[in-house]
This record gives structure tokens, sequence and C-alpha cells, in this order.
């Protein structure tokens, strides 16, 4: 259990690429630090680790407690800091513990999760996102389907065709839905920063060769076939704009479709913190220091520029984190500026910007949908009864959307299709307008009632007692409404 | 500011030069400012509804949809209460004539609220007041614990004392508000979002000529201040300082559930209690109720936090805590969201509602603290029956402007 307020603790939430150089850099300037990740390892999507498998590939130094399982559902401002309220244990299991840590130098590096565009028929099993695909394949063997088709935009979905053809599913292509080679190879900024990445990316081009996958540009995945699931795919030439061009579509026999265009970061954490957020990341200093005191944040939370970047972004949050919790080296001196993970965070940022600008989502995906194609599909609700929450009920703002609408309030609380319905809809700010979500992470009934645990607060844990100067006085009409 | 517009040289129009001028312009598309609109424009009035966002985004997308006596003693506001109670499903029955029924679709629900107390102290304060609700004509029918388990059947069996209102009743606010202003535009009113009240235009005699926005100025014959609980602001803008303050509420929002877990609303009768701790920081008078989707909703706190929206996890906890004491069933039950808003509320808790006699022209509606929901169809009437001068369909005395409480609190905070 963590002190009080003035805990010298770094916490790092999420402990993917940019986490875990976080939580090591923090702890090698000399602060203590608590790493909390919702997965049973480290590791993250990106290095997605065999859960099979179950050994440790990563180690961090001494002074970094990891906390897996565990999963942060709110964060509170308290005088010095911040508040981290988090359960532990299997998220379907019972008897997760709760904790509460302050801290005065919070590192969010809670990532991202590959956006899907709706289209007709992606609601049918078989359909994936890129990221789910390659995690089935990667954390425990298992492909998605025998004959799969990757659509989507960006140079992620080259790694995913991998760990695909890696357990054995055959990849019917790869479909681009940008024209890359237009884009971010002719952009001498990017071109220069992402020299390491050409190296990279001329890799997978060996490997799609060496399985003769076809990767088509301005194409993608307009419609998926079948009754019980995927069993045809009919995939389409785009133009600029990601219109159709008609009569280029193109039906292929397929048992799985995985899309990924692009990603969302996971932004409630910092929403929740009031950080500063523009064009749907999270906006940060060169120290990765957020708009908020005390919170910084790191890798795609701030911007989609992959692990090594992420990893260097972490880097330096650590130590900024480090510094603002007070640490000191063994010789009691303060943590100088990582120096190296600077500079590469200077020229890696500009990579990533090339990125975003090589491989935008273009306005024309709206078209592809039909009235009756499921946008949030926790609700079932179509593309039709956006449009008439519209229409019909003035829904232009979040909050209206989702009650005329329901889109948005399932399971998984828009995250899969909150941006989605946002730009269909013209709602504004639609990078962050279904982030905004106080519980960060469902959570029982019996567990939100809990005292507070332990010491972990300053405020005493006794659940409050029931009134006592009861009078029997009716009460005054404005108290009981509701 | 009031800004004399007595030059013969017309204000720069925000309006279609095409449309005629309304005959009044409300600020604020909750559901008290949809609800006037709609009254207005019954009564034949041009209305034009502006909001500075989106409609009923505002606290009206926080409301829970309670519509209830239940929980009101004698007194003015029971009064309104009853009065939109009734006035509730005519309203929304002449609307599905005129809109067609997904037009006026408000999930009305007149389920029927249940009051229950847990503990031996809360007994008597609660028949008590059950009887001067009956008093004031209230259906409060004192049942036996037999009679609630029947009622609901997966309540606590501690019960000490239930009260079963069959009048409470329910509606999901943001149908309810859009239903309103979509009866405003087939009437050829109009509803501007993002257009933001800033002040109002005077004629040299002193009265309203027009509201000014952060589109132009819309020349207009008077202005209804419906901006919740930032109506204070406009009306200091306006020049007409009002003391309107937000008090927060939380709510939260369970997965949802199998039918008829949660039949009624249900809440216990600790409010009582928590009356008598008036100016806490924070109070919870926990109501249970399942919603259409399925889902229950359990709210929900009152908080003097000012308009800070951060989250209190006490506060969530202590609505946990409670909703467990009421059904210890719902233990397990995920809960997916919570959300808040600001309720508006005037010193001495009672809605404003009225033309102010400082500026002719200038009507104010707002201040229903945690009922406006209910409480709209009712207030659309009396405003728009104050309006045309017919007989009101309750005494408006109470609510109106100029009580010292509103207007000269009012001036103290400006
Ligand atoms: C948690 C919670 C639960 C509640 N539950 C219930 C319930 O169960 N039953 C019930 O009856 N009531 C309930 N209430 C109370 C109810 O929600 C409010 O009384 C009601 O919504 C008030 O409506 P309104 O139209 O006055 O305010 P709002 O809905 O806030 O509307 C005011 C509008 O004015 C706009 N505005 C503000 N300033 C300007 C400006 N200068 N120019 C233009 N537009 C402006 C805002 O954007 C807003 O849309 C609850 C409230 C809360 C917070």
């Amino acid at each position: 259990m963590s002190g009080g307020v003035g805990d010298a603790r770094v916490v790092v939430v999420g402990a993917g690429p940019a986490g875990m150089a976080a939580a090591r850099a923090a702890a090698e300037a000399g602060a203590p630090v608590l790493l909390i990740d919702s997965g049973p390892g480290l590791g993250g999507q990106y290095h997605r680790q065999n859960a099979l498998a179950r050994q440790e590939r990563f180690t961090l130094p001494d002074g970094v407690e990891h906390l897996p399982d565990s999963v942060v559902w709110a964060l509170e401002k308290v005088p010095a800091g911040h508040r981290v309220h988090v359960r532990t244990g299997p998220a379907d299991g019972p008897g997760r513990r709760g904790r509460s840590i302050d801290t005065r130098a919070l590192v969010l590096a809670t990532g991202a999760y590959d956006r899907a565009l709706p289209f007709p028929g992606w609601d049918l099993p078989g359909v994936t996102t890129a990221g789910a695909a390659q995690a089935m394949a990667k954390g425990q063997g298992v492909r998605v389907g025998e004959r799969v088709l990757l659509a989507g935009t960006g140079p992620f979905l080259l790694p995913v065709a991998e760990s695909l053809t890696a357990v054995g599913s055959r990849v019917l292509g790869v479909l681009e839905a940008n024209d890359p080679a237009a884009g971010w190879l002719t952009e001498p900024a990017g071109l220069l920063a992402g020299r390491g990445k050409t190296g990279e990316l001329a890799g997978y081009a060996a490997l799609l060769a060496r399985h003769r996958i076809p990767y088509r540009r301005r194409s993608t995945v307009i419609e998926a076939h079948g009754t019980d699931r995927v069993e045809a795919v009919t995939w389409a030439r785009l133009d600029r704009d990601w219109h159709i061009v008609p009569g280029s579509e193109r039906r292929i026999e397929a048992d799985a479709v995985c899309v990924g265009f692009g990603f969302t970061p996971q932004l409630e954490l910092a929403v929740s913190a009031r950080c500063a957020i523009r064009d749907g990341f999270v906006t940060v200093n060169t120290a990765q220091a957020t708009s908020v005191p005390g919170v910084f944040a790191a890798g795609e939370l701030t911007g989609i520029g992959g692990a090594v970047l992420s990893a260097d972004e972490g880097t330096v949050a650590g130590t900024a984190a480090a510094r603002t919790a007070g640490a000191r080296s063994a010789s009691g001196a303060r943590p100088g500026p990582p120096v190296r993970a600077l500079r590469r965070v200077r020229s890696g940022g500009r990579f990533a910007a090339a990125l975003g600008r090589a491989y935008p989502v273009r306005p024309g995906w709206q078209g592809w949908l039909r009235e009756d194609t499921l946008v949030c599909r926790c609700e079932e609700v179509c593309h039709g009864a956006l449009r008439r929450a519209v229409e019909e009920r003035d829904a232009l703002g979040v909050r209206s959307m989702k009650l005329v609408s329901r889109a948005g309030l399932g399971p998984c609380q828009g995250r899969i299709c909150g941006r989605n319905v946002a730009e269909l809809t013209g709602l504004p700010e639609s990078g962050v307008a279904f982030a905004r979500r106080p519980l960060a992470a469902p959570l029982r009934l019996s567990e939100l009632a809990e005292p507070p645990p332990g010491a972990a607060t300053p405020e005493p844990p006794a659940a409050p007692a029931p009134p006592t100067d009861v009078t029997p006085a009716p009460p005054a009409p404005h108290e009981e409404q509701e | 500011m009031v800004t004399p517009t007595s030059s013969p040289t017309p204000a720069p129009h925000a309006s279609d030069r095409m449309t005629p001028a309304p005959d009044v312009v409300v600020a604020g598309a909750g559901v008290i400012g949809a609800a006037c609109a709609e009254a207005l424009s019954a009564a034949g009035l041009r209305v034009c509804v502006l909001d500075r966002g989106a409609p009923a985004s505002g606290t009206t997308a926080s409301g829970e949809g309670n519509v209830l006596v239940s929980d009101k003693g004698p007194g003015p506001e029971l009064a309104l209460a009853q009065a939109s109670r009734r006035r509730w499903p005519e309203l929304l029955a002449s609307l599905r004539e005129e809109l067609g029924p997904a037009g006026a679709e408000a999930e009305w629900d007149a389920k029927g609220g249940l009051v229950v107390a847990t503990t031996e102290e809360a007994v008597t304060p609660l028949t008590a007041f059950a009887a001067a609700q009956r008093g004031a004509g209230v259906r409060a029918d004192e049942i036996g614990a037999d009679r609630a388990a029947e009622l609901e059947p997966q309540l606590t069996k501690g019960l000490t004392a239930a009260v079963h209102y069959p009048e409470d009743a329910q509606l999901q606010p943001v149908l309810a508000a859009t239903t309103l202003l979509a009866a405003v535009r087939a009437r050829g009113g109009e509803v501007r979002s993002g257009v933001t009240a800033l002040g109002v235009t005077t004629h040299a005699s002193g009265a309203v000529s027009g509201i000014r926005t952060s589109g132009g100025i819309i020349p207009c014959g008077a202005v209804v201040n419906a901006c919740g609980p930032w109506a204070g602001h406009f009306a200091a803008s306006a020049g007409v300082p009002l003391a309107v303050l937000p008090r927060r509420g939380m709510v939260l929002v369970t997965g949802p559930l199998p039918d008829g877990t949660v039949r009624h609303k249900v809440y216990d009768a600790d409010y009582v209690g928590a009356v008598a701790s008036g100016d806490a920081d924070l109070q919870t008078s926990t109501v249970v109720e399942s919603t259409r989707a399925g889902t229950v909703l359990i709210g929900s706190s009152r908080e003097r936090v000012g308009f800070d929206d951060s989250v209190r996890v006490d506060v969530l906890r202590e609505l946990a805590r409670k909703a467990l004491g009421l059904f210890p069933v719902l233990a397990q039950v995920p809960v997916m969201r919570a959300y808040g808003g600001f309720r508006a509320y005037a010193p001495d808790h009672l809605p404003i509602i009225g033309e102010d006699p400082r500026l002719p022209g200038m009507w104010h509606a707002t201040g229903h603290e945690g009922a406006g929901i209910g409480l709209a169809a009712a207030t659309g009437q009396l405003l728009t029956e104050l309006w045309t001068g017919r007989q009101p369909v309750v005494d408006p005395a109470p609510f109106r402007v100029d009580r010292p409480a509103v207007t000269e609190e009012g001036r103290a905070a400006a």
C-alpha cells in the first residue's frame, strides 16, 4: 500500500514499449516506480507475449513494482497530485482487489487500439481488427481464418500479415486504402527521419513476395458476405478520397477479414486528468509533460510512430517524472536529461507526423455504408438511425447523440464506434467526443461500494454513518427530487 | 450588457431577412427551454430557440427522467409537480397526433415509485411525510412488507416501512426535449444550435427589443432565459442579475439486466436525514430504476462544488453503497459508466418562472434544481398562461422573479 500525499513514487499506467521504458528510466533516475497494466505480462500490444508460454521476456530494474492484471478505473485530482484507483485480478473473476495510490508524477502510456471502419457485413463473425488478429496469432497461436484478407491503411498492416502467415493463415492480400508511394516516401523530412523504418519495410516487402501476397494500393474491403460468418468479401479500388471506383468491385472467397485504419488512442485517463488534446492526441512538450502539472504522456497517446519512438518517449517521460517526484540518484544528483532519447524523439516525431499525413483516414469511407449498416455493434445502431437522430432529434451533441441513438452506450462505451459515429454525424471534437469516461473501466457495484482501501488515502476509511439527527419534519421540497 | 438600439438604422440581423422576426427568442434548448418554446408556439407565437451548444445536451442530458410527486412535500413545488404530472401524458399524446408516433416517442412510463425505510428511525418521518402528501392530493399508499416484495421482488427484505406512489413516472429527457423542439419546428419555429445569447437590446422605453447573440442581433418582442445552471450568467449580461447556482449530481449506469430486476423507481427514505444535514457538501438520496434499454440508473448525488466536473470517487462509492442497501442482488452487476451534470437552483430552492419586472420583455424559466424534467411540462404551460393572461394552472406567486432570494442575492453575487 502506498504512502500518503508526499509519496515519491512514479506511477506508470500501461506496460507497452512506452510504459516499460518510462518505468525503467524513472527507476534508473532513482525513483520508486509502480507500473500498472491490465494485461498479465509486460509488453503491451506490440510485444504481445505468448500467453501460453508465459515466460517473462522483459526484465525491469529493481525499484519497479509491476502490477499486472490491473485496471485503472478512475483518476482523481488530489491536492498534491493524482490518486490512481486500481482493481487487480482477472476482470471476470471474483475477488479483485482494490487499491488507490497517490502520486505526484504520473506517466500515462495507455497506448492506442486499432480503428475499424464500418462497412456492410463488418459485424459478421470472421471480421476482426488487425490488432485482434495479431494478438490471437502472437498471444495464443490461434489463426482467425484459413483465407484472410487484410485491409486498412498504414505500415502496421504489414507486421500483421507476417503474424498471420506465421500461424499458417493464407493471406489473400494486403489492401492499402492510401497510396503511400505518393505520400510519405516522397516527403523529404519523413523519408529522412524514417530511414530506420525503410529497412524494416523492405523486410516486409520480401515477406509479401515470398508468400505471394498481393499488396494493393488504393483498395479496400467494402463488404463482407456470409450468413453465420464471413464466406466471401467484396473489395474495390478507391479514389484519392476513398470513394469507391465504380465497376472496380471484385468478390473473393475468404473466411476472415482483418481491418486496421490507423489507431485511436486510449484517451480516457488523459481526458479525466484534463490534459490538453489536439487532433485526437495528447499534446506534450519536449519533456513529454502534458498540459497538466505532474502528468506525463508517452507512446501512442501522443501520436502514432511505432514501438521504437514510443520507447524513446517513455524514456524521456520517465526521467522527467522522476525529477518531478523528487528522485535523486545514489550520489544524490538530480537525474540529468536523457539526451539520446530526446534527440531520437525529435526526429522520430517528424517520422510520426509524416506517417500521419501519408496514411490519413479519408472521408470517402462514409460512402461504403448503407442505411442498415451497423455502426455501433454493441447496441446495434445502424447508419440510418444515426442520420435520423440528427435530422429528427437534433442530436448534435455527444450526449444527446448517445441518448437518442444509444450508440456508444454498450459494453465498449464507444471505444470502437465513437470516432466513427462522431465523424458520420459531424459531432464536434470527433477525436475525444466519446472519450469522456469518468469511470475509465467497468467495475462491479460491490467493488465500487467497498470502503476506500486501507491507509492509501488520507481520508478516514469508514463508510458514512447513517443520519442520526432525523427530524420528523417533511423534507424541504428541493432536497429529494429525482 | 443592455444595449439601447433607439437609432433608426436597423441592427444587423442574425436571422434570414426573409423570415419575419420572432415574437420570442428562447435562450437555452434544454427541456425547460423546449417546453416553454413548445407551449408558446402552441399559443400561436413565432418562436426561435437557440442554444450555444447542441439542443438537449446540457443538464437535460444528465437527468434521469423521473417525473415525481413522491419526493415533494405539500407546497408550491408539489402543486407544480402535480400539474406537470397531469400535463406530460396529455402533451405527449397530442404531440403524437401532430408529429406521428416515432417523432413523439419519449419513453413515457408511468411505472410508479416505491419509497422504503430500512431503519426504525426513518419510519415515522416517512409515514408522516406520506400522510401530509395525501392531504395535498398525492396518492401515497402505505404498504406492508409483503406487498412491497410483490411489487419489487428483488428488494432488500430488511424494510421497516414502504410507501407506494402510483403516480410517479419517468421519461427519457433527451427524447422528451427533442420531441418538444420538433413540434416547435413543425409549427414554423426555429431551433438554432451553436448560437450563444450574449445580452439583450432594448427600446427607448426600456423594454426588450432583441437579443444579442454570437451570430448577431435577433430583433424580437421578448426573450426567455432558459439557460439552466448558466441562467445567472445570461441574466447578468442582460443587466438583471439573478441568483442561480449549480449543484452537481452524478449518476451510475449499470449494464443491461434481466427484465423485472428493478420494476419501479425505488428509493430510500434516507433523504429525510440528508435534509437534516442541510449544508453538507455531499448528499445522496439514492434512486434505483431501470430504463427501457434494461440498464439500471443509480442516482444521484448533490454536491456543492461549483461547475467542477472532475470525478469524485467517494461520491460514486456512496451511490453504489446505498443502491446495494436497497438491492443486494445488484452486487455483481457491472457499472458501465458514470455521468454528471449541474442542477440549477435558486437560494430558496424554488423554480423561477415569469417576467422580470426590472426589464419588461425579459422572462426567466430556470432554477428547477433536481426536478426540471418532471416540472418542464407545467413550466411551459404556466409561462405561456402568464404571457397570454389566461388563468394560470398553479399560483405563480411563489415562482415570481422578484423574490428577494433571487434578485437581491443575485445582485450581491454579481
Ligand atoms: C444527475 C442529475 C439527475 C437528474 N435527474 C432528474 C430527474 O430524474 N428528474 C427531473 O425532473 N430532473 C432531474 N434532474 C434535473 C434536470 O436535469 C434539470 O432540472 C433540467 O434538465 C433543467 O433543464 P434546463 O433546460 O433548465 O437546463 P439545461 O438542460 O442545462 O439547458 C440549458 C441550456 O442552455 C444553454 N445555454 C446556457 N447558456 C447559454 C447562452 N448564453 N446562450 C445560449 N444557450 C445557453 C445550454 O447549452 C443548455 O443546453 C437531474 C439533474 C442532474 C444533474
